[in-house]
């Protein structure tokens, strides 16, 4: 890749306005209601996090590049330029200050999407060397490495040989035909590992064949959260290329959310082709699965319990009923978190922003919102269905001193699995 | 040129101007956008794109909840200001003649006493939106230049017009002719502000409700 340049993230900017971006800039009467929906600016108080602020630097190219009055007005030299000044003002706006939750897109009352907007200015921010160091490195490692924190097969072998010894299971890698490919995020292979494990019990009480992929075994996508769309690509089109080549039905993003978001909506968009295979989260498998009575749960966790939902999974991906389905199915004392489902509160540490060292203070600032929200529910445990919520919370609620499990809703409903196919089965299976 | 003069080229020339850089200029602006296009979506859809789009365009009108609780204040001073300036545009009824001339169609209008309340509501809720504007941090961080002229131009219609009718600061046919020529300006200024959104917020909604409506979650 050529050295970044402020023409370069012009021309990154300039290629990302469509009819959409340039209704929205038209529509925009700065009414200032977006700050309102931003716990970035609800929790800071600094009107700089107001959403639409954050796409200023878009605004004024698309008045100057794609307007005949912003012409006219550069031409009288009354337009703001974007320079180098600009870039280095807007980036941490842009990446610190955004965990692109789409919040601010459900309350504008003329309808523009802001978050879409950011999302497509972090492609120039990117271009013109002005993304943070953090997501520059998750990004190298995913290209180099295979995944964002560095994990590589060995890594997964070994969680799946722990797993064969506990559970008597096997975890199929590359089998051809096999109905769903499941993918997994890094945060999963080093820190939940129990996720893994309840896939395999699962799947083997469904009766459905499974597989993981050698080559594709990564789920998360840094270069959709850094805004390199040919990072994203690749990234994209390792999964691809897997789902072919092994023929699978179904590919299931496990429980992180931007996993979701850029296998299930960007994906296509990405490699510029239709897929030829279907993609879930897993959420919505094991509702399916529950609902076809493929698996069955027996005993009820007692404890209050809320769930946490994941913006890109709850009000990006539409999956908000199905993890009701199943805690309710599973848990005799669920309550809803104000706001819960589609208008849920970020944990504050997603887009990229938890990758984001440079972030961390004000990350833990805007956790406060999840913080307060928690305190009044008292609960015991907290339920959500991504890992880097997952991580983001329990960072967050170690720093407050709070003393609250959080557990993945995948893990929790193995728990309750019934468990009818004797396991020794899978012994002389395998 | 007398007052009488003036009314007649606000009522003749002057209207015919404003009204084509009006038509003509928010055509430009609707086809800069429309020109820029969108790439077709590739993922699977889950719902309807068109449907989405077309639901989102009415459910934007209601706030939510959310915000709405935290912004009650600037949220129903924006309806009346809205409703207001529509009432006392497409309700009155020497206006509804005008439009008749060009429609070839009118409709019933409203007693004038009522428009005249109406348009009282609609000055002060223009004054309460500037004066919110003023004291609130963010909006005051957002407000450029195009925020107050968009402003002044839509108040000035509105204030001359009850000025007019209710004999008022300046003899009738003079404040008429004000009236008339501060629609003018109204008309000549709105497609290079953001007064636009009289048109493109229903773009906006449009094409954020079609995304959402194609990937089957809410907007």
């Amino acid at each position: 890749m050529s050295a970044p340049s402020v023409e370069k993230g012009i021309q990154a900017i300039k290629a990302q306005i469509d009819a959409p971006v340039a209704s929205f800039f038209s529509a925009c009467v700065h009414c200032g209601l977006c700050a309102e929906a931003c716990l970035f600016y609800t929790e800071t108080g600094d009107p700089k996090y107001t959403p639409i602020n954050k796409v200023e630097p878009m605004r004024r190219i698309w008045e100057k590049e794609y307007t005949l009055f912003g012409k006219a007005k550069a031409a009288f030299g009354m337009s703001k330029a974007v320079d180098e000044e600009t870039f280095a003002e807007w980036e941490t706006l842009v990446y610190d200050g955004c965990s692109l939750c789409g919040r601010c897109s459900l309350v504008c009352p003329v309808g523009n999407d802001i978050s879409g907007m950011i999302r497509k200015i972090r492609e120039g921010f990117a271009a013109a060397g002005h993304a943070p160091e953090g997501l520059i490195g998750a990004s190298t490692r995913a290209v180099e490495i295979g995944s964002p924190m560095g994990v590589k097969l060995p890594a997964v072998q070994a969680q799946i040989k722990h797993l064969r010894k506990n559970t008597g299971l096997d975890v199929p890698i590359d089998a051809k035909g096999a109905e769903y490919l499941v993918l997994l995020s890094s945060m999963e292979i080093m820190n939940f590992p129990e996720y893994l494990e309840a896939i395999a019990r699962i799947m083997y009480q469904a009766g459905k064949t499974w597989t993981i992929a050698s080559k594709a075994f990564e789920a998360t996508n840094s270069g959709v959260q850094i805004g390199v769309s040919d990072i994203a690509k690749l990234l994209v089109s390792r999964v691809v290329d897997a789902a072919d080549e092994l023929g699978v039905k179904t590919v299931i993003s496990p429980e992180c959310g931007h996993a979701f978001t850029a296998i299930r909506w960007d994906g296509a968009n990405l490699i510029g082709r239709e897929y030829g295979f279907e993609v879930k989260h897993i959420l919505e498998v094991l509702d399916e699965f529950v609902s076809q009575g493929l698996i069955k749960t027996e005993g009820k966790e007692d404890a209050k319990l809320t769930y946490h939902d994941p913006c890109q999974i709850a009000r990006k991906g539409g999956v908000v009923k199905q993890p009701r389905n199943l805690l309710n199915k599973i848990a005799t004392n669920f309550v809803e978190m104000e706001d819960g489902g589609v208008m849920n509160w970020c944990c504050s540490g997603g887009g990229g922003v938890s990758a984001n060292e440079r972030a961390d203070e004000l990350k833990l600032t805007a956790f406060n919102r999840k913080k307060s929200q928690l305190q009044a529910l008292g609960v015991d445990t907290l339920v959500t269905a991504c890992a880097n919520c997952r991580l983001t919370l329990e960072e967050g609620l170690e720093e407050n001193e709070m003393d609250l499990p959080v557990v993945g809703l995948t893990e929790m409903l193995a728990e309750y699995l019934v468990e009818e196919k004797p396991i020794e089965e899978a012994k002389e299976e395998a | 040129m007398d007052a009488n003069e003036l009314l007649s080229w606000a009522r003749g020339p002057g209207f015919d101007i404003a009204l084509t850089i009006f038509v003509a200029g928010m055509l430009l602006r609707l086809l800069e956008i429309l020109a820029l296009g969108k790439k077709p979506d590739l993922s699977p859809p889950r719902g309807s794109g068109p449907k989405g789009g077309a639901a989102t365009i009415m459910t934007r009108m209601l706030p939510r909840k959310q915000v709405f609780d935290k912004e009650p204040l600037r949220i129903i001073n924006g309806y009346v200001l809205h409703i207001g300036f529509f009432i006392v545009l497409f309700l009155y009824g020497p206006h509804i003649v005008l439009f008749e001339s060009f429609l070839g169609f009118g409709w019933p209008a409203l007693p004038s006493g009522v428009i005249d309340a109406v348009g009282a509501i609609t000055i002060v809720s223009l004054v309460a939106a500037l004066v919110l504007r003023l004291n609130n941090k963010v909006l005051r961080f957002l407000s450029s230049r195009d925020d107050y002229v968009a402003w002044v131009v839509t108040l000035l219609p509105v204030l001359t017009g009850y000025l007019a009718y209710n004999h008022l600061v300046a003899p009738y046919t003079m404040m008429l002719a004000l009236h008339l020529l501060s629609v003018e300006l109204l008309l000549v200024v709105a497609p290079f502000t953001k007064l636009t959104h009289m048109f493109s917020f229903a773009m906006a909604r449009w094409y954020q409700g079609y995304q959402a409506g194609r990937r089957g979650v809410e907007s």
